[in-house]
């Protein structure tokens, strides 16, 4: 289904200065150089707008406590207890995008030729039904602390405008099963990233059943993590391979 | 709290003055914020942008009156700035979208309940039943796409269902002609509504033809191409039922009351204090500006503007939910459909010429279709459901 030609081909890319009508021009003789970063325009207006700013948002005011979820929250304060929620909700956010973003890369499997046998809707579908289960236990979590698991946290928020930049290259036709595995690595990364910090942060506010349920989730996104980086690696090297050999093909 | 359309002399135009850091100012929270700020925000941007193109217009066929609305147009320009840049940037265009349709529901649910002629009310029931399935197709894109769920943007005051399907919208432009007012005998609220739900459906549309192309998803891209058409034929519809045989300065003394009459309708119901500050002021720019509009009309049509103008603004626009009057809509008159300025019932039949062009335009599929095949909207996403159930499942075993 993909077009014939690979985006590692030499074509007609005219962007830089060598294939421009001016030529190339020292860099050196176009101007003085670039201003120290902390005395520029740019900083002092970036700068003086953060001085104002408000937040992106606040919490949400929490649901009626009861039971479990009113002995929980009693053992945290007031901001612990927020700081534990928005983390949360921003894993939440970013599992639930997640699936889509699997559910995007299916499309792009299913569009492309590999000769990497390891790469299959099979094992796409097994990383996605993680993350959709993921997105269950973090739900019922919330839930369970007396948060509502539809609102969208600060956090959650600020992850979803991250994810975007990801669905961009997923959803994009001309990219590659390779560019996309490449962006699905980065995904995955920063995703084991904040699993670990939210383990830790459940365990120093001692909430020992939640950590242990989100170590499996852990658990679980270091092996996509390992699967994903493993995938990107077969590919490139791979281009590598062919470059030397045009008869043959791996993953575009 | 009445208003005096002809003596309120407001801010004059020459103190009408921005900076650049004024017109970048705070954005409202995509959180925090009522849903209806953003609904006002949105709306009042399509009603700067609309007040610009027209006074555009205006200067293009009439040499003398360059200069004043040269000058109105540029305040208008950077009231638009403004208020367009309150918008924060947390919001995706897909997001920003829902909050455009859920404009489009509640302020059209408004005006058509208010609306004093039978046949205009009639008009706006029949887009507001379009719109309302833009939001359900739309939703599931969200959901689809993003991941994210519309009523965080919707904040529960509308309702996520299908409406008349948008693949059955799609009319030959014959059919998308209304019959106007009349404006020697049209109640002044009728001018009103028309011009302010005419100003945000050209927004919409043009905001559709701005973000459809950023998407990189095929399906986001046909949907918003889609969707984009049936704004364009609203624009059609809306500016149908508008007297054309009005003059430039009839026209313009229109404009500038709807701005000033839309203002004051936000200033009454906003929330957001800031915001409300924003709302007044613009409410006193905009009675300088109508000052201007009557001294040219009536030194070039030779007038008193209290024959086109009211002395007193109708009830503002309530800001608030319609769902009981949107779901009552939908389940009398979702199967209307358009005979030239007409409305027939879907068994009547539509003209030859429509259906040749609906079934062209379907024939190589239908996006609105394909992209909510099985949607039904549910709290959290679709995919809550299943994710709690797998969590559950994991439990257990």
């Amino acid at each position: 289904m993909s077009n014939a030609t690979k985006p590692t081909e030499i074509g007609h890319n005219k962007t830089g200065i060598a294939t421009s009508p001016i030529g190339y021009t020292r860099l050196s003789a176009l101007g003085e150089g670039e201003p120290t970063p902390e005395t520029s325009a740019l900083y002092s207006m970036r700068l003086s707008f953060s001085g104002e700013a408000d937040p992106v948002g606040t919490m949400p005011p929490p649901m009626k406590l009861k039971g479990l979820a009113k002995d929980m929250m009693a053992r945290m304060k007031g901001e612990q207890a927020t700081v534990l929620l928005d983390k949360l909700g921003e894993r939440l956010a970013y599992e639930r995008t997640g699936v889509r973003l699997y559910d995007a890369l299916l499309v792009k499997l299913a569009a492309s030729h590999t000769h990497d046998p390891t790469v299959t809707a099979e094992a796409l579908r097994e990383i996605r039904d993680d993350e959709l289960r993921h997105a269950g236990i973090l739900a019922s979590a919330l839930e369970s602390l007396g948060a509502d698991p539809t609102a969208v946290t600060p956090c959650a928020d600020v992850i979803g405008v991250q994810g975007l930049g990801f669905m961009a290259v997923l959803t994009d036709p001309k990219t590659t099963l390779t560019q996309c595995l490449g962006t699905m690595l980065s995904a995955e990364l920063a995703d084991l990233a904040a699993w670990e910090l939210l383990i830790e942060l459940t365990d120093q506010l001692g909430h020992a059943e939640l950590a242990a349920s989100l170590r499996e989730c852990a658990q679980e996104e270091l092996r996509h993590e390992s699967q994903v980086r493993a995938w990107v690696r077969t590919a490139v090297l791979g281009q590598a391979d062919d470059a030397a050999d045009p008869e043959s093909s791996t993953t575009h | 709290m009445a208003l005096d359309l002809l003596h309120e002399k407001g801010v004059p135009l020459d103190r009408q003055r921005f900076t650049w850091r004024e017109l970048v100012g705070r954005p409202i929270s995509k959180l925090n914020d009522d849903a209806f700020t953003r609904v006002r925000v949105i709306l009042m941007n399509g009603v700067e942008s609309e007040s610009v193109a027209f006074l555009h217009n205006l200067a293009r066929f009439n040499a003398d009156l360059q200069k004043p609305a040269g000058l109105v147009r540029r305040v208008d320009h950077h009231q638009a700035t403004m208020i367009n840049w309150l918008m924060s940037p947390d919001h995706s265009p897909l997001e920003t979208t829902i909050a455009y349709e859920q404009v489009a529901i509640e302020v059209t649910a408004h005006v058509a309940l208010h609306e004093p002629d039978p046949y205009l009310a009639q008009v706006y029931r029949f887009g507001l039943l379009e719109d309302f399935d833009h939001l359900h197709a739309y939703s599931a894109l969200l959901d689809r796409l993003e991941g994210k769920d519309s009523n965080t943007i919707l904040q529960g005051y509308s309702d996520v269902l299908p409406g008349r399907r948008t693949v059955e919208e799609h009319r030959s432009p014959e059919d998308d002609l209304r019959l106007p007012y009349q404006k020697m005998s049209a109640h002044p609220l009728s001018k009103l509504n028309a011009l302010t739900i005419l100003a945000g459906e050209q927004q919409t549309r043009n905001y559709y033809m701005n973000v459809g192309p950023i998407f990189s998803d095929p399906v986001a891209r046909q949907l918003y191409a889609e969707i984009a058409s049936i704004e364009e034929q609203h624009v059609t519809q809306y500016e149908s039922i508008i007297d054309p045989t009005e003059t430039w300065l009839e026209k313009w003394l229109i404009h500038e009351a709807t701005e000033v009459w839309n203002y004051w309708s936000c200033m009454q119901s906003e929330t957001n204090t800031r915001i409300r500050g924003i709302w007044e002021r613009f409410l006193d720019y905009e009675l300088g500006q109508l000052q201007v509009a009557i001294e040219q009309f009536q030194r070039i049509d030779g007038r008193d503007a209290a024959e086109v103008l009211p002395e007193q603004l109708p009830d503002p626009i309530a800001y608030e939910s319609h769902r009981k009057f949107v779901r009552d809509t939908l389940s009398a008159e979702v199967n209307l459909r358009a005979d030239g300025a007409e409305f027939i019932d879907v068994e009547d039949g539509e003209p030859e010429r429509t259906l040749e062009y609906r079934n062209y335009m379907n024939s190589e599929g239908s996006p609105s279709e394909s992209v909510r095949t099985s949607y039904q909207w549910q709290p959290g996403t679709e995919l809550m459901q299943r994710a709690i159930a797998l969590a559950e499942d994991r439990r257990i075993h």
